[in-house]
């Protein structure tokens, strides 16, 4: 008896040790980040970056939320783009998904072709670019942020096949009443898929959030540089000074005027917080919602 | 006769109701048609650009059509061969690499009773797959900066070797672009395998304990079997995509310093810079069409294989 027990405890130790191992250099980064942002600025540059601050110090966060202008303005257009893409995205998508999820919707096969065809075929990066710049006109526009966001073909059939497994008999019944598709969309459909609609609207929520590529692209003006741009940005910036720095060519630059190394990681650290403090929440629901089979068309 | 006239109005008013229906049906999707439409569809049509060269005062159709010589312009480059190796090559080990850690993860959290222990391995592991690629940038660099400032370098100095200059050396990025893709993927992958063994009927454990299997029977007669489609959709859809790179992790990753450019140059990030330096609007085009096309075929011919191997995990 003893004997089996052991043979048994022996392989969970080593199944904890692989798992811890991995599990702290998941971390490593991000204690890294933390620290940095955490240390005073001169230590940083002499110790350089460090597990452990070398000289704690709270300037950077002080600085970021005392003289917030930029980087206050550009969580606002986050959040609002965020949330306008998560509730007009769900609406929309779920609403199509209820009509492909329809037995008597006579266009269901075809209508699926054409939702599912966007993710095998796509016209690439520059004929979008031509279009939102040359068309429709929308470089430094929120429509931009926003628009192009709100379906995503992966999401609808994700849906689609949540709502084909809620029981038909709901749905007959309701029929029987004389409710209409509109009715049993908004009063059946939707208050029974709250699982795969949280899945879906944390995820637009999390790619939205984490889209630096939009502001790249189409967003030239400070005030509307959405979060993750405006970091990417500044990183930038501080690249260019320092190039300039480097190759001397008469170029003055006030070396305070540069952001130390402590302020960016603090800026990181703002930028990634909300997103990582969410998640855990949403977990149970995403795990669930997340069976491939779900997606299979 | 008034039996049958009151089952002919029956059938014309359900006739009537079915339409009403479609109708309604068809009002509910209709926002989602043409948002694709917009921003799918005629983006498809755009692709005309890549056989025209583009002039913006003479519009999209107002320009003159060039023929193949975009395609041409971009396969004689010398850039052509170097980023086609490096998206390629990259993707490869990344699928490759992904799968085999995403597995073998899936499968140690399965074989992990306490309960507990698996939540806080799995939400710790998530971690990384929800920062943007900007974020992950800056955590590299605090990891990589030359001199003793990053991390690595304070290591490796600790052990009396010399700092690297990571940004200037192109021969160790396929290896950092891996582990940082690993690092942020491997987590998140490993939940579509968790989430199929979770799947798997638990008597099938107990009939094989009771017949004696070993642990390594039960690997490979259940729990790999019950694996297999998913591994298969998942490599679907990632061959489909080979050709087409992970823009955010090759563009901030490693700074676009062009020191690097001969291991970390892919299509993508070359197609940004034609377009945004050079404004190569014709060129850009056709190498992202040629992405499409290249995606697409790759992911008929792989359904196509798959179907006739095992029809049930075919994707369509």
């Amino acid at each position: 008896m003893i004997l089996m027990r052991q043979s048994k405890k022996k392989p969970q130790i080593l199944i904890h040790v692989i798992s811890m191992t991995y599990l702290i250099i998941c971390l490593i980064p991000f204690i890294l980040l933390i620290s940095a942002s955490l240390t005073n600025a001169s230590a940083l540059n002499e110790k350089g970056f460090r597990l452990i601050p070398a000289q704690l110090d709270l300037t950077a966060y002080e600085y970021i939320f005392r003289s917030p202008v930029r980087v206050l303005r550009s969580y606002a257009v986050t959040i609002c783009v965020t949330a306008a893409t998560v509730a007009g995205g769900v609406l929309i998508m779920s609403m199509i998904g209820y009509t492909l999820s329809r037995t008597n919707c006579r266009f269901a096969r075809p209508l699926s072709f054409y939702v599912f065809f966007t993710l095998l075929f796509s016209g690439g990066m520059v004929p979008s670019y031509i279009l939102m710049t040359q068309v429709l006109h929308w470089k430094d526009t929120y429509l931009v942020m926003i628009m192009p966001s709100l379906v995503y073909a992966f999401h609808v059939i994700m849906i689609r096949t949540f709502f084909q497994k809620l029981p038909a008999e709901l749905f007959e019944s309701a029929k029987m009443d004389g409710a209409s598709e509109f009715v049993m969309y908004f009063k059946i459909a939707l208050p029974l898929s709250t699982p795969v609609l949280t899945t879906v609207a944390f995820f637009t929520a999390m790619s939205k959030w984490n889209d630096w590529q939009t502001g790249l692209l189409y967003i030239t003006k400070e005030e509307m540089e959405p979060l993750q741009y405006m970091l990417y940005r500044i990183q930038q910036n501080i690249q260019s000074l320092l190039t300039a720095l480097s190759q001397g060519g008469g170029i003055s630059v006030d070396i305070r005027d540069i952001p130390g190394q402590n302020l960016l990681m603090a800026m990181a650290v703002v930028a990634a917080g909300p997103m990582l403090a969410v998640f855990p929440f949403f977990q149970k629901y995403f795990i669930s919602g997340l069976t491939v089979g779900a997606v299979k068309g | 006769m008034a039996i049958e006239k009151k089952g002919r109005t029956e059938k014309k008013k359900s006739r009537r109701s079915t339409r009403i229906d479609n109708v309604q049906l068809f009002i509910l999707a209709l926002p989602a048609i043409i948002l694709l439409f917009v921003f799918c569809y005629i983006p498809i049509g755009g692709v005309i650009l890549a056989f025209k060269k583009f002039k913006v005062n003479l519009g999209i159709l107002g320009s003159p059509w060039s023929g193949l010589d975009n395609f041409r312009f971009f396969f004689t480059s010398s850039d052509a061969w170097r980023v086609i190796r490096n998206t390629l090559g990259m993707n490869f080990l990344f699928i490759v690499f992904t799968t085999l850690c995403s597995v073998l993860f899936a499968v140690i959290m399965f074989n992990l009773r306490n309960r507990r222990m698996v939540k806080l391995y799995q939400t710790t592991t998530l971690m990384p797959s929800f920062l943007s690629w900007v974020v992950v940038g800056y955590m590299v660099y605090a990891l990589l900066m030359p001199g003793e400032m990053g991390l690595i370098n304070q290591v490796l100095t600790l052990f009396g070797a010399e700092p690297v200059d990571w940004y200037a050396r192109a021969a160790y990025w396929p290896v950092i672009l891996l582990l940082v893709k690993l690092w942020h993927g491997v987590g998140y992958n490993s939940l579509f395998y968790y989430a199929s063994l979770m799947g798997i009927d638990a008597s099938f454990f107990e009939a094989a304990q009771l017949d004696g299997a070993t642990k390594s029977q039960q690997f490979s007669y259940i729990i790999l079997p019950s694996l297999k489609p998913v591994i298969i959709v998942m490599t679907l859809l990632n061959i489909g995509n080979i050709f087409r790179a992970d823009f955010g992790l090759f563009f901030n990753v490693p700074r676009n310093v062009g020191v690097l450019y001969p291991t970390t140059d892919v299509v993508d990030t070359y197609v940004y810079r034609a377009l945004t330096q050079l404004g190569d609007v014709g060129m850009s085009t056709a190498v992202g069409l040629v992405q499409s096309l290249v995606g697409f075929v790759l992911i008929l011919i792989t359904n196509l294989v798959v179907r006739r191997i095992d029809p049930e995990s075919a994707l369509f």
